[in-house]
């Protein structure tokens, strides 16, 4: 019995002492810590896509403490994002407009033609270094899937050989944007609908003859925007300007090939 | 007997099936052609431009695609004609490039410069080799005059003639060592002469006895070039396998093989210099090889240079069955083709058109580390680490696995159980280093 008492009396000891040396310790050699940056860091999406340029979201977190990065670095985030940081940290911030990735190509398996059946790695830059690409159409979106594998938001999906932008999920990182060989995808206001679907640089019939759904410069939509939001690019290809566009959708009436159209995909 | 056994084999490699099926047809000159198309790239270097305007008359030999780059090669009509069109267009190498669309006049007229060449020091020599338009035939298109002049402080001492043709189904060299033997040996002759070469070595493999026949008897009491014979596997006619072959020297990684004292020549190279010095006719045709499972008559052609395939296939009976694959090149390392308006361009050796049995290509499965790729690869790499970086998306990974070594011969393709794509992930990585490279000089 002597013995148990005295084995749990030496073990309550030592834990009393090294109980004491830890507080004493934990007092001595407390490093402050910003807890801003545990907030900040809470707040931002978490994906650590590395968009922003700053190692993950601990980085950056750290980085908009210290003031080093801007309140808006993470392009991933929306204003939720801003008016948190607003909070955290006691400052101003800017409202900006959440902006959305969009694929502008609409050349699906159907509607386009192939120029050769693409047998080897699944993947966009691969494909793209054959003859440009397996597409007849050697501006269209291949949809080997290489933006849907680096979007950190599960935001891009392939629909019948093109990819489409799930716009509720993606937050605008811009990763897809760099992946892309075909340098398809743009950001866009999330608000503006009516986007041009087609980047091919071809005259008319040339882009007519690989694709059903390829915009042909027939200057048509040019014309008849009742705000002139819409140019050609240099090339017989339209383009709408985000900045004036009021979403009135005239030019989707007019357009002869459906190369404009209303874009709004979401995830169900 | 003027002639030795290879003196040290190659590591790896794989013993594809040879299926010379053409071994015994001779070569038949094509018609000449309505249309042919000249894409201004026929080499391994800078484009050339366009000498010519839309309308105007050219006459067979004559320059119509030149450029100052050192490393641009001339590229010359084959036909006389009028030039229909110039234009841009995704050639057969796989990029848009500017080529001329001329319709030939069926007279065949001659133009005025083609004249021998006057040759009488290094200097002029190279400078005729250029103009001829010469780039490598063996596939590569490596431009001749570059080839033919190493830099000065590294001295080269053995020419050899490369006869391997290791590739399956392609014949177009052995016709020619077997047709104009002469022919080749007077070409190599002309670059001994030259770059002052005293050894030079006649490459052939043993699946060709009929060729090392021939040699061994032309060049019976000649001392300072001997007939090699070599063991069939595949790639024996690679450059660095060859010259391993033959001298036992190994070329470092990353460099040429004038490092190592050694200039190799394909023998329709050399037997077009010989044919060139005396005619002055630069290079406008090729044989060909057209063979593959959907031609209903294989045959070996002599093609003008710029000619379709279209009208090489008609020539040859056109398809038995429908094509699911045309190759330009051999099976190991040619490039497949999608359209047939493509044309036969100066690497050109083979058409190559495949049915659907043959073309199929089984499903890729994943790697199984089973080391095939490493023991059929000729140049000591990994292959599966190669591709495994590639599918990681870590291209920069790759340099320490050598991936600019590869030769691309595809013998890791050739062996996987998983059908895996280990070439295509090779140059996949090349071109993806080759990019990276050019922005960090931005």
């Amino acid at each position: 019995m002597n013995e148990i008492i005295l084995a749990a009396a030496i073990i309550g000891i030592m834990g009393i002492v090294f109980g004491i040396g830890l507080s004493y310790a934990a007092k001595v050699f407390h490093v402050k810590e910003d807890e801003r940056i545990a907030r900040v860091r809470v707040a931002l999406p978490g994906a650590n896509c590395g968009a922003c340029g700053y190692p993950g979201c601990d980085g950056l977190a750290a980085a908009i403490v210290e003031g080093k990065a801007s309140g808006n670095a993470c392009p991933a985030s929306g204003d939720e994002f801003t008016e948190k940081l607003a909070d955290i940290l006691g400052i101003k911030t800017e409202k900006t407009e959440r902006k959305t990735a969009r694929v502008l190509c609409n050349g699906t398996c159907a509607l386009s033609r192939a120029k050769y059946q693409y047998y080897g790695i699944e993947d966009c830059s691969a494909a793209a270094q054959i003859f440009g690409g397996h597409k007849s159409c050697k501006y269209g979106c291949l949809g080997n899937g290489t933006c849907a594998r680096v979007c950190p938001f599960d935001a891009i999906a392939i629909v019948e050989g093109v990819a489409v932008i799930l716009q509720d999920k993606c937050r605008a990182c811009g990763l897809c944007i760099d992946a892309c060989p075909k340098k398809l995808i743009e950001l866009i206001p999330v608000s503006k609908n009516y986007s041009v679907l087609c980047r091919s640089k071809d005259k008319g019939p040339a882009t007519k003859k690989s694709c059903d759904v390829g915009c042909i410069g027939c200057t048509k939509c040019v014309k008849t925007c009742p705000v002139g939001a819409i140019s050609m690019e240099g090339a017989p290809l339209a383009k709408i300007d985000p900045e004036k566009c009021t979403n009135c959708g005239e030019c989707v009436k007019v357009c002869p090939t459906t190369a404009i159209r209303k874009v709004e995909t979401f995830c169900n | 007997m003027n002639i030795t056994e290879a003196l040290k084999i190659f590591k790896g490699g794989v013993p594809v099936p040879h299926t010379k099926r053409t071994e015994e047809c001779e070569v038949i000159t094509m018609p000449v052609p309505k249309t042919l198309i000249f894409p201004m790239v026929q080499h391994l270097g800078a484009p050339c431009l366009p000498l010519i305007k839309k309308g105007d008359y050219v006459k067979v030999g004559q320059k119509i695609g030149d450029a100052e780059s050192p490393m641009a090669v001339p590229v010359h009509s084959s036909v006389s004609g009028t030039v229909k069109d110039i234009r841009s267009i995704l050639y057969a190498g796989g990029t848009d490039v500017m080529s001329v669309e001329i319709e030939s006049d069926g007279l065949q007229v001659v133009h005025e410069l083609v004249a021998p060449p006057v040759c009488t020091d290094k200097k002029e020599f190279l400078k005729a080799i250029r103009e001829s338009g010469l780039v490598g035939l063996g596939g590569a298109g490596f431009p001749a005059a570059i080839k033919l002049s190493p830099p000065p402080d590294k001295p080269v001492d053995v020419l050899i003639i490369n006869g391997a043709e290791c590739e399956p189904f392609i014949t177009s060299d052995y016709r020619e060592m077997i047709d104009n033997p002469l022919r080749i040996i007077e070409g190599a002759e002309i670059i001994m002469n030259f770059t002052g070469i005293k050894n030079a070595f006649i490459g052939i493999e043993s699946n060709k006895p009929k060729a090392i026949e021939k040699f061994c008897s032309l060049l019976a009491g000649n001392s300072a070039i001997r007939v090699v014979k070599l063991p069939s596997r595949y790639p024996q006619g690679g450059e660095k396998q060859l010259i391993y072959a033959i001298t036992g020297r190994i070329v470092p990684a990353g460099k040429l093989p004038s490092e190592i004292g050694a200039l190799v020549h394909n023998v329709s190279t050399t037997s077009f210099i010989a044919q060139y010095i005396k005619t002055g006719m630069p290079l406008i045709k090729k044989k060909v090889t057209v063979d593959g499972s959907a031609v209903r008559e294989p045959k070996n052609l002599e093609v003008l240079i710029g000619t379709q395939l279209q009208d090489v296939f008609d020539f040859c009976g056109g398809f038995k069955e429908e094509p699911h694959k045309i190759i330009m090149g051999g099976p190991m390392m040619g490039v497949a083709q999608f359209s047939l308006t493509n044309t036969v361009v100066k690497q050109t050796n083979a058409l190559l058109a495949f049915n659907k049995k043959d073309a199929t290509m089984a499903a890729e499965s994943v790697c199984i580390k089973c080391g095939k790729c490493v023991e059929a690869c000729p140049m000591n790499l990994a292959p599966l680490f190669i591709s495994g970086c590639v599918e990681k998306n870590q291209v920069s990974d790759t340099v320490q696995y050598g991936v600019n070594d590869c030769i691309e011969c595809g013998c890791c393709s050739f062996v996987c159980p998983a059908s895996r794509h280990l070439v295509q992930s090779i140059r996949y990585a090349k071109a993806e280093l080759r990019k990276l490279a050019h922005k960090a000089k931005k």
